[in-house]
């Protein structure tokens, strides 16, 4: 049974293509994603994203169990609104998700996390909190909806569909920080790679605002432009690019695990037994030289051994096929990729590959 | 529901065949096909001079969700192949009975057109 979002009727007026996505319905592109690739890079494009999961952790103890239960340190979150990208691991140090979590008071603290391991996130966060014995509290909010508008002009069509007192609390806001203000959480934090704010906002209010950005000229867009853009951005997909086989020193994402001072957390020691090992895998970035499409799962050739693809798509900004993938330790320069039996050359680089709309140097 | 002329042939893979009435055929994929697949990216076509026989495959649209392998729907040498599709795939999406059109062909067989499904034949199994 399919769930829907507030949204689900605008999806349809919009001419969206519906598939399912987790167990929701939700619009895969409103004729060609493309298109809407191309709008968010250029312009101002909305997804909606109401089917992640928002949780509020509340209570005294809140910021200590965070420290624990987060591979990132919250100690960073100082200023209220700031927020934090993080994985939460396991006692093997395997990435159980990722997340962003929001520092709004020291008894208040947001976590937004997918929608695809909702279920598994919320058990880990209630049994960890249990059996520390923190006394804190988890509400999630599912009355809420969530729009996130991306792209340089993101921000000035949100201004101009926002209420006086909301707008007054946007203007100034810094980037990867949130308020909270008459209904409406704003963050400017989103997954292209662009400017932009994820909004939470609730359900009842949702279809409204969404038709004031559609007459401000945002143009929706849906999941294949979600995923081109991320890829391009060099941003991770949880469930492709990492799972809880694989820690976060392994695929790109040891920039988010803070161990420089004694903090324990869940999966410490075994991130600093893999380091002291010596680390045997890395993610990457490929990009195809010719003609063709990578995609998750292809095999990759090294000079250091094989590897395979997390992540794979056409770049519409590059005109190009990009992927991550996990490939040996060692390896660099140039590779093969098996695509339907032909192996083809590729090059390893180092994501980003799209920043500021343009192409990184060396793509 | 997708469009479907009534004055070309089909086969169930979705590739659908123009009797230029001359000895010739055009060929390219439904309107139907090009809706599932989605935005075309790269076209791989044959080569003018190659021979295939009816069912085999000739040809590969790669889109932003797959590959797929195009099947000649009738047998014969290709005469011409659509060298548009080269910098603009997404005619593929836009117009897939006119300039979307994929290569051109020297029938050697017209009788094999009638073997094919026509317009009510294909709505009913491409829409089922």
């Amino acid at each position: 049974m399919s769930r829907r979002t507030p949204l689900y009727d605008a999806h349809v007026a919009a001419g969206a293509k519906l598939v399912d996505f987790v167990g929701w319905e939700m619009p895969i592109n409103y004729g060609s994603q493309l298109d809407e690739h191309h709008q968010v890079r250029s312009d101002a494009g909305m997804f909606d994203v109401s089917h992640m999961t928002v949780v509020d952790v509340r209570g005294r103890e809140t910021r200590q169990f965070l420290s624990r239960l987060l591979a990132n340190d919250v100690a960073r979150l100082q200023q209220p609104g700031r927020a934090l990208y993080s994985c939460m691991l396991n006692e093997s140090g395997g990435v159980i998700d990722d997340l962003i979590t929001y520092f709004m008071d020291e008894e208040w603290f947001r976590m937004v996390v997918n929608a695809a391991t909702r279920d598994k996130g919320l058990a880990w966060l209630e049994r960890q909190a249990h059996e520390s014995d923190f006394r804190i509290s988890f509400t999630e909010h599912l009355e809420m909806a969530m729009i996130a508008v991306q792209g340089p002009l993101a921000r000035d069509k949100v201004h101009s569909c926002l209420p006086a007192d909301v707008l007054d609390e946007v203007t100034g806001l810094k980037s990867f920080s949130a308020i909270q203000k008459s209904g409406f959480f704003i963050g400017r934090t989103g997954y292209t790679g662009e400017e932009g704010y994820e909004i939470v906002l609730p359900d009842r209010q949702a279809a409204a605002f969404w038709d004031r950005l559609l007459q401000a000229g945002v143009k929706p867009c849906g999941l294949g432009a979600r995923d081109t853009l991320r890829l391009e951005a060099g941003m991770h997909l949880y469930g492709q690019d990492m799972d809880e086989d694989v820690t976060p020193l392994e695929c790109g994402l040891g920039w988010t695990v803070a161990m420089q001072n004694d903090r324990d957390f869940i999966g410490r020691a075994a991130l600093e037994k893999q380091k002291a090992d010596g680390l045997q895998r890395k993610l990457i970035g490929l990009v195809l030289e010719g003609r063709g499409v990578l995609r998750p799962g292809q095999k990759v050739v090294t000079a250091e051994g094989e590897g395979v693809t997390t992540s794979g798509s056409f770049s519409p900004s590059l005109q190009k096929a990009i992927a991550l993938a996990r490939i040996p330790f060692a390896a660099s320069g140039e590779c093969e990729v098996e695509i339907r039996g032909k192996r083809l050359p590729a090059r390893i680089v180092r994501p980003p590959f799209v920043r500021n709309g343009k192409p990184c140097e060396g793509m | 529901m997708s469009d479907i002329p009534s004055e070309l042939r089909y086969r169930e893979s979705h590739e659908w065949v123009r009797d230029e009435g001359d000895g010739t055929a055009v060929i390219g994929i439904s309107d139907h096909a090009q809706e599932a697949l989605g935005d075309m990216v790269f076209v791989e076509l044959p080569e003018p001079g190659m021979s295939y026989e009816q069912g085999e495959a000739c040809a590969v649209v790669e889109s932003v969700k797959a590959a797929s392998d195009i099947y000649a729907p009738v047998t014969g040498e290709v005469i011409e192949a659509n060298s548009q599709l080269e910098d603009t795939p997404e005619l593929v999406n836009t117009d897939p009975y006119g300039e979307g059109w994929l290569f051109r062909i020297q029938l050697s067989d017209a009788s094999e057109l009638d073997g094919l499904l026509d317009a009510d034949a294909y709505a009913e199994q491409a829409e089922s």
